[in-house]
């Protein structure tokens, strides 16, 4: 069975977050029938529950939508999501590579962002016919006809007959459908040539084993064909392909250029599929690759431990079987005095860390404990050596240290004219180097800052938005390694050195963030029976101190009869924290403090 | 023959306090007229299923006992004695409040076989009485401890609060002096909590806050001011002959409140009343704390079929089934797994000041205490807080004062 290529459209949604994208999904998927409005849960895309919590789609998706357009055809949409965060750029290329067409979804008030941009410009990288549409024109906020001039003068693309929808209220949305269409070009590529398919995302199920999503670009796939992936060289007989329903796999007999769906192949181990390669029959494989395939590499480092040391394991798996759908995801065994045995692993950036960690603490269940996250940083050894340092305790002694560089990011900053002075103030303030400025229109400038990454991992992002009221964005991509005056902070406490607590530090802020994370780790440990000392060193040298009282007295001294299972509780409240505490000696450490260093600039 | 704490709430007061999170609140006659006969219901009803118990213990608490018409009260006793087999020597305790009590009706009690009286004075200077919201001064409650004295009271309580805002120890040490003076049998000194929902969480719960954190406050003690004060209690009341037999408890020798050391020691308790809990063979429950739910559903209870507590069928089974004949009196069940009992054993037990016995434990629970505990005990013991002697575990002094960090451990 053959499909008519020119009845099918591959294409993605690209828009800046909270623009309405992933709403504009859940629309065309209702409309098109292929839910019931009653089956629909909201974001039907966003299903991982992370992702409907925070309002953001972590993961691609796909789904294949049947419409009987206007001139009596009926045509295959495969739509697929794209992550809509600046940690995950090379996802959202691997997804654009899989498609022919996007649709830009423009918020009708807050018109272009920094991040609008990004994501057009990463589509026009890779051919892809931008459609815009312009959202929320329900808002009484809503400007449509500037918003529309806007994309025509800032992004360069006809934008007269975009649909003004709202995706809430489902106004408009027939509109988009026919325009998907007519503007939206249908995929070329020769069935008959070498099967040459891309994987643009993968999953891991334990029946089927790895199912690897992808775009067939050549050639066709079906059940029995052996299939080679081309970076990894791992090859397997096909099991099942078939395409996306809304939320579940529906096998079909056969995948042709042209068409987006999934393989699966028995593929049991998780390393051999990685998002961006190419897929290709071992009897007839295409001449080259699909361009564009790169092992990403992370930026932003730190240690995850179990909190319970019995489940190391646990956590191992857990960490593998992420890994699967998310190539960027990388990780090696360490150990800490303080924290015991655990995993060093690196992340595309802050965000990925953290989502990565609640899946860990939601999907499998485990408890942790995580360290600060830092960079790479290059040390550069009198012995003429050069180190690449994850983990601020492998730092060799300062003698043997020539000297030392980190990484750098291109940052571009997007914000309205009022508070342009803040955002300045705030990148000197993180030691960035001011490159320039140019106003896009009367309002709205674009900031350049080389910034230096270890600045920005922590909460940039946070500040910039609340002294910008919102109204900035930020898009950075990495520049290059350089040198820099850095020291290691490390924290004592009760005189003993906590290596999970030790940090790269620029020297000339080491004395302030040792000061803040002091008074920090104050607030977050517990009394004990005797006084704690928290001091912050550097090179052997106290640099700031605080103490944590002993505890005097601890009594309810209030309890009537019929308050027992209020009493109880209250007992197992003071447990229930005591379950979260790591004893370094003496002392208690709840497992928060580890993470307490990220927090120095909450006032 | 088993015994039985029998607890009555009455939840009325003429105004509530500023501090108080309790059950209470102002109603008229006829509500409150309403309410006894339902408790009356629910104390028949609870008679008829619980022959085989006999009541050694009986407390009138509230909200102000003592502001009721005295008839209520001797109706409320006089069903007790109708309904249940009460001791001999039953410990019958009311609680009152100064500004509430006439000779009438402290007559009245006495006729009813009250034995003790407990009086909630909490200061002895007028402007924390009224910072407290009390409706009482200093002088009405010498008034009211003359007339109790007068009426036959041997055996009377005191209730004190420290704690409060601006309250130093040396202006505690005023109070605790005025007290001795008038020997009482027994003196109950609570700290002051600060409790969501009352007026004073608004005012004070940052402080709250800096005085558990071990911060400067503002208006409440400090925590080592409140430490003080609470060493000062133990000093002062022991120098005056007042043995310290629980965390805020302290008595002249014979004195120590039964119904009290019933709680500590697990022994089975009735609560009859709005939103008064139970502990039956380590099944634990509440009464709804809902006044119109309460007088609805114990009009009902006399269609209930009247059995024996672990008769097929009985209302504690199906109360553990959680389908109570669909009454909505109960509103919340807690079945004590064997686990519970024992930890429970250990953080009720070490509240007072002898502690618990290994003899008792091992009756109890079939095994030694270091079966279960060893580390715990060993740990404590390390840390001085923890004695354990003679066949018997208590707290030291130092582990007194660290009540809660000792018991949290003895959970599983």
């Amino acid at each position: 069975m053959s499909i008519d290529q020119s009845k099918i459209r591959n294409f993605c949604i690209i828009a800046h977050i909270d623009h309405g994208k992933s709403t504009l999904a859940d629309r065309i998927i209702e409309r098109t029938g292929t839910l019931t409005s009653r089956e629909m849960q909201a974001q039907v895309l966003d299903n991982m529950d992370l992702e409907r919590e925070r309002g953001i789609t972590i993961k691609s998706q796909a789904v294949r939508i049947i419409y009987k357009a206007k001139d009596g055809e009926e045509y295959i949409f495969n739509l697929i999501d794209t992550p809509g965060h600046v940690d995950f750029n090379y996802e959202v290329s691997r997804s654009l590579a899989a498609c022919d067409g996007a649709i830009l979804v423009v918020d009708a008030a807050q018109g272009v962002e920094a991040q609008t941009l990004a994501n057009v410009y990463l589509a026009l990288d890779h051919d892809l016919d931008v459609m815009p549409v312009i959202n929320k024109i329900d808002l009484p906020s809503a400007r449509p006809d500037e918003v529309i001039e806007e994309i025509e003068d800032v992004i360069g693309i006809e934008a007269s007959d975009a649909p003004r929808i709202s995706a809430k209220t489902g106004l408009n949305i027939d509109e988009v459908l026919e325009q998907i269409v007519t503007k939206i070009p249908a995929p070329t590529g020769d069935a008959n040539a070498p099967l040459k398919a891309l994987i643009f995302d993968a999953i891991y199920d334990s029946y089927k084993g790895v199912i690897v999503f992808c775009r067939i670009m050549e050639g066709s796939v079906k059940v029995g064909t052996k299939i080679r992936m081309m970076a990894t060289g791992a090859e397997d007989l096909v099991t099942e392909v078939g395409y996306f329903g809304a939320g579940q796999f529906i096998p079909c007999d056969e995948l042709s250029a042209g068409m987006v769906g999934y393989i699966a192949a028995s593929i049991k181990n998780v390393r051999d599929t990685q998002v961006g390669d190419t897929v290709t029959e071992v009897d007839n494989p295409c001449a080259e690759p699909l361009p564009g395939y790169k092992k990403v590499n992370p930026m932003v480092y730190c240690g995850m431990y179990p909190a319970d040391s019995a489940k190391y394991p646990d956590l191992r798996d857990a960490l593998e079987k992420l890994q699967i759908n998310d190539a960027a995801l990388q990780y090696e065994p360490e150990t800490s005095l303080a924290l015991g045995f655990g995993f060093r692993c690196g992340f595309l950036g802050l965000l990925h860390l953290e989502i990565i960690q609640e899946r860990l603490e939601r999907e499998f269940n485990l408890d942790l404990v995580t360290t600060a996250p830092g960079v790479i940083y290059k040390v550069y050894k009198t012995n003429g050596e050069m180190i690449e340092l994850t983990n601020p305790s492998n730092l060799p002694d300062p003698s043997e240290i020539d000297y030392m560089e980190e990484p750098f990011v291109s940052a571009e900053i997007m914000v309205t004219s009022e508070y342009v002075g803040a955002i300045m103030k705030l990148c000197q303030e993180r030691r960035g180097v001011y490159i320039s400025m140019d106003y896009i229109e009367e309002t709205r400038a674009v900031l350049k800052y080389d910034l230096p990454l270890n600045e920005i991992i922590y909460d940039f992002f946070d500040a910039l938005k609340s002294r910008s009221r919102g109204y900035a964005s930020f898009d950075y991509e990495l520049k290059g390694y350089v040198r820099s005056e850095l020291v290691k902070l490390d924290i004592l406490i009760n005189k003993e050195m906590v290596d999970a607590l030790s940090f790269i530090v620029f020297k000339e802020s080491a004395y302030e963030r040792g000061r803040k994370m002091c008074e920090r780790l104050k607030e977050e440990i517990p009394r004990h029976l005797f006084e704690i000392p928290i001091q912050a060193s550097v090179g052997g040298k106290v640099i700031a101190r605080e103490t944590v009282k002993a505890l005097r007295k601890d009594v309810l001294a209030k309890c009537y009869g019929g308050d027992i299972s209020r009493k109880k509780k209250l007992l197992e409240k003071q447990k229930e924290g005591k379950k979260r505490m790591r004893q370094i000696g003496t002392v208690e450490i709840p497992q928060e403090a580890f993470m307490s260093v990220l927090k120095l600039d909450e006032d | 023959m088993k015994y039985l704490e029998l607890y009555i709430h009455t939840p009325f007061c003429v105004r509530k306090c500023e501090y108080c999170d309790f059950l209470s609140f102002a109603a008229d006659s006829r509500t409150q007229a309403q309410y006894i006969h339902a408790l009356l219901e629910e104390i028949r009803f609870y008679g008829a299923c619980m022959r085989e118990y006999q009541v050694s213990t009986i407390y009138i608490g509230g909200g102000t006992p003592s502001w009721l018409d005295a008839e209520l009260i001797v109706s409320v006793m006089d069903t007790v004695y109708r309904s249940f087999s009460v001791t001999e020597d039953a410990e019958i305790s009311i609680e009152c409040n100064p500004g509430t009590v006439t000779a009438a009706k402290l007559a009245a009690y006495r006729r009813a076989g009250i034995n003790r009286l407990s009086i909630g004075l909490q200061s002895c200077n007028n402007e924390e009485l009224k910072l407290l919201g009390r409706i009482h001064t200093y002088e009405q409650f010498l008034k009211t401890y003359e007339l109790a004295r007068n009426a036959g009271f041997t055996n009377i309580n005191v209730d004190l609060m420290s704690g409060l805002p601006y309250q130093t120890a040396d202006r505690f040490a005023d109070t605790l002096q005025q007290i001795i003076r008038l020997k009482p049998e027994h003196v109950s000194a609570y700290t002051l909590i600060i409790e969501k929902g009352t007026p004073f969480y608004e005012k004070y719960k940052f402080d709250a806050v800096k005085q558990e954190a071990g911060m400067k406050t503002d208006i409440l003690p400090t925590e080592d001011e409140a430490y003080r004060i609470y060493k000062l209690t133990q000093h002062v009341l022991k120098k005056a002959g007042y043995g310290q037999y629980e965390i805020s408890n302290y008595a002249k020798p014979g004195y120590a409140c039964r119904h009290n050391i019933g709680y500590w020691t697990r022994d089975n308790y009735l609560g009859v009343g709005l939103g008064a809990a139970s502990m039956i063979e380590n099944v634990r429950y509440a009464n709804t704390r809902d006044i119109y739910a309460y007088i609805e559903n114990c009009r009902k209870l006399c269609i209930l079929p009247q059995k024996a507590f672990f008769e097929e069928d009985s209302p504690l089974l199906r109360q553990a089934e959680g389908d109570w004949f669909g009454s909505n009196l109960h509103v919340s069940t807690d079945i004590l797994s064997r686990n519970a009992q024992i930890e429970e054993f250990m953080f009720l037990g070490l509240r007072m000041t002898e502690g618990v016995t290994r003899a008792d434990f091992e009756r109890n629970f079939g095994m030694p205490v270091e079966a279960v505990y060893r580390e715990v005990i060993e740990g404590l013991k390390r840390e001085q807080l923890l004695l354990s002697a003679e066949g018997r575990i208590s707290l030291t002094e130092r582990g007194m004062d660290l009540a809660n960090y000792c018991m949290a451990k003895f959970l599983f």
